[in-house]
């Protein structure tokens, strides 16, 4: 696989930092640039986040994964609770529903609110992940699939029909204080840059990751898990790591997202299984499973193209949606990626040539 | 010489079919023992056993003076008993220098160690154990480009990365070719004198068995038939009815 570290010759690691570059100014730049488009432009961050973040089960270690969109939801709902109970009574305020959703804080309590939420996001992610882990990753391949699709279910049914955080019909998130176009605006580019520091975050921590002996045994267990455990590694401890770091991060995302999308319902928003949950391990299928680049490449394809055509084919929109799934299938089974590798084997740092000087291997 | 490992009327069986009956082994330090019989005698369950891989019904299993009847496979191979593969399995997508540096041994593993990168040393031995093993040009290939033949070597070489105390081989040499397999007993042997590692082969192929092994036991039908050196071995008449066959 494109792995970073000293794998990558010289000229893929220099492009490699121009890439950074010019991907790091377009980002910080892309708000300004299309201020109407905003809240879209955070949520393909969002997008990009679940679609790293289930790479490292799928793609990396090996484990098809539909439940990630537990820790998703999770971080939703905890960062809600965090971000709410303590200044009103949740109960009245759930049981109000959208009428009665006037809380009106200030800014010191907002902020007050968003960063322990995000915190406790990050933990809830973290510690679900854990705990499930233990349980559910002793199945393997298919029943892994299914155990988690099952779990997906299972807590969002939880959700739904928990009254304290107003469960079928959903919780509607504070409002940043402020009021006014200019102040509006000020909001959508707080959560924009939240989830573009949150997206590298993800990137670099995984890309980090990748290159240690953690990464090398999570690909050996995808590879061969029995090898693996006849080899003597620890495979459940590392199986478990890697769905808490899968967990940690998507908690924090799912705390931006419910604050982005403001009203969170527990099906369609917080663990909507059918979609988010499906659209992550898509984007990461069609950028390339278990490659670095490949997650970011697939969110941009399917962000844009998704939006695009709920924009310009409402309606025939999922149609469409699944037109483009059956493409990639066929034409590019395996991702943008894989078909650039297997073209151009140089340009992603693979070298083959068997006459090579002796390099450093991890 | 002091047994590293003893099998002790260990029984197998699998609903009603009885893989392993009553089967007592014993490895001293430093042996090359083999392990022959025919097809469906129960070899591989009886490897399988050892590492842990299932647990035995009867009988007990003690490595290095130490029980590890009921260790679990990760466990035991920490412990320095480790095994290749009939089918031969090695980490398909990953390139022959990364199969080599993740098969470095994993006792005491800490966070701090597993999110560490692997020191320089570990590429210069992958490197060296490649050479030993003829497998140094292909070094940048990944672990599913090779043939059959090239895997079994590559596997061989990613168990000597492991440092075991004692290595059980299934059947090491089954596809690979005759001038290939020349070489392996040679290194096998080399791998037994020079670095001491303890050998216990199961394989088929006569000629290499009785080249190798110095004791040899015989399975048939889940039990154990003889034992004994190679010589008294081949003309065991059991073993030439059970197995080898009237010549």
């Amino acid at each position: 696989m494109n792995r970073a570290g000293p794998m990558r010759n010289q000229g893929a690691s220099r492009r490699f930092v121009l890439l950074c570059l010019a991907v790091g100014l377009l980002s910080v730049a892309a708000p300004f640039l299309f201020p109407a488009i905003v809240k879209q432009l955070s949520i393909f961050w969002v997008m990009v986040i679940v679609a790293y973040t289930w790479d490292t089960m799928g793609g990396q270690l090996g484990y098809n994964s539909f439940g990630n969109i537990v820790f998703f939801g999770a971080g939703i709902y905890v960062s809600a609770i965090i971000q709410i109970a303590p200044f009103t009574n949740m109960r009245d305020y759930t049981a109000a529903g959208e009428e009665g959703a006037a809380l009106t804080l200030t800014m010191a309590q907002y902020l007050g609110g968003l960063a322990p939420g995000l915190v406790a996001a990050a933990a809830i992610g973290f510690v679900l992940a854990i705990a499930f882990g233990f349980v559910i990753l002793g199945l393997r391949g298919h029943y892994f699939a299914i155990g988690t699709l099952a779990l997906g279910i299972f807590v969002a049914q939880i959700f739904a029909n928990w009254e304290y955080v107003g469960a079928g019909s959903g919780i509607i998130m504070p409002e940043l204080p402020g009021r006014g176009r200019a102040s509006d605006q000020e909001k959508s580019l707080l959560f924009y840059f939240l989830c573009l520091l949150l997206a590298g975050a993800t990137i670099f921590f995984l890309r980090w990751l990748y290159t240690t002996r953690f990464g090398l045994a999570i690909n050996a267990i995808r590879d061969d898990e029995d090898k693996a455990e006849a080899m003597g590694i620890a495979t459940t401890l590392y199986k478990v790591a890697a769905w808490s770091v899968s967990g940690f991060f998507l908690g924090i995302c799912g705390a931006l997202y419910g604050n982005i999308v403001r009203f969170v319902d527990p099906e369609e928003t917080a663990f909507d299984g059918p979609g988010l949950g499906v659209w992550m391990v898509l984007m990461a299928v069609l950028g390339g499973k278990g490659s670095l680049w490949g997650p970011l490449i697939g969110a941009v394809l399917f962000h844009a193209t998704k939006e695009l055509l709920w924009t310009y084919l409402l309606g025939f929109q999922n149609i469409a949606l699944g037109l483009l799934v059956v493409i990639i299938v066929v034409f590019f089974p395996e991702g943008i990626m894989g078909w650039i590798r297997a073209r151009w084997p140089a340009l992603v740092g693979e070298r083959v040539d068997a006459s090579a000087q002796s390099q450093a291997a991890r | 010489m002091t047994p590293l490992l003893q099998v002790r009327e260990a029984s197998k069986s699998f609903g009603g079919v009885t893989a392993n009956h009553d089967i007592s082994v014993t490895v001293g330090e430093g042996e090359i023992v083999g392990l022959i019989g025919p097809n469906g005698s129960g070899k591989t369950t009886l490897f399988n056993s050892i590492v842990g891989y299932h647990p035995v019904d009867a009988g007990s299993i003690s490595f290095a003076g130490r029980e590890i009847t009921t260790l679990r496979v990760p466990r035991i191979a920490r412990l320095g008993l480790l095994r290749t593969f009939q089918q031969t399995r090695i980490y398909p997508k990953m390139t022959c220098m990364e199969n080599m540096a993740v098969s470095v041994p994993h006792r005491g593993v800490r966070l701090r160690r597993m999110l560490s990168r692997h020191p320089p040393e570990v590429a210069e031995k992958s490197e060296a154990l490649l050479e030993f093993v003829g497998l140094y040009a292909k070094r940048l290939l990944r672990g599913g480009e090779l043939s059959f033949g090239q895997q079994k070597l590559l596997e061989f070489a990613m168990a000597l990365m492991n440092e075991p105390r004692m290595l059980m081989l299934d059947e090491p040499t089954a596809g690979i070719n005759p001038t290939l397999i020349n070489g392996l007993i040679d290194r096998l042997k080399r791998v037994n004198a020079d670095l001491g590692i303890t050998l216990f082969v199961i394989e088929h192929n006569m000629r290499v068995i009785m080249n190798l092994a110095t004791r040899i036991y015989c399975l048939a039908h889940g039990e154990l038939l003889a034992e004994g050196p190679p010589e008294d071995i081949q003309t065991d008449q059991r073993v030439v009815d059970a197995y080898l066959g009237a010549s």
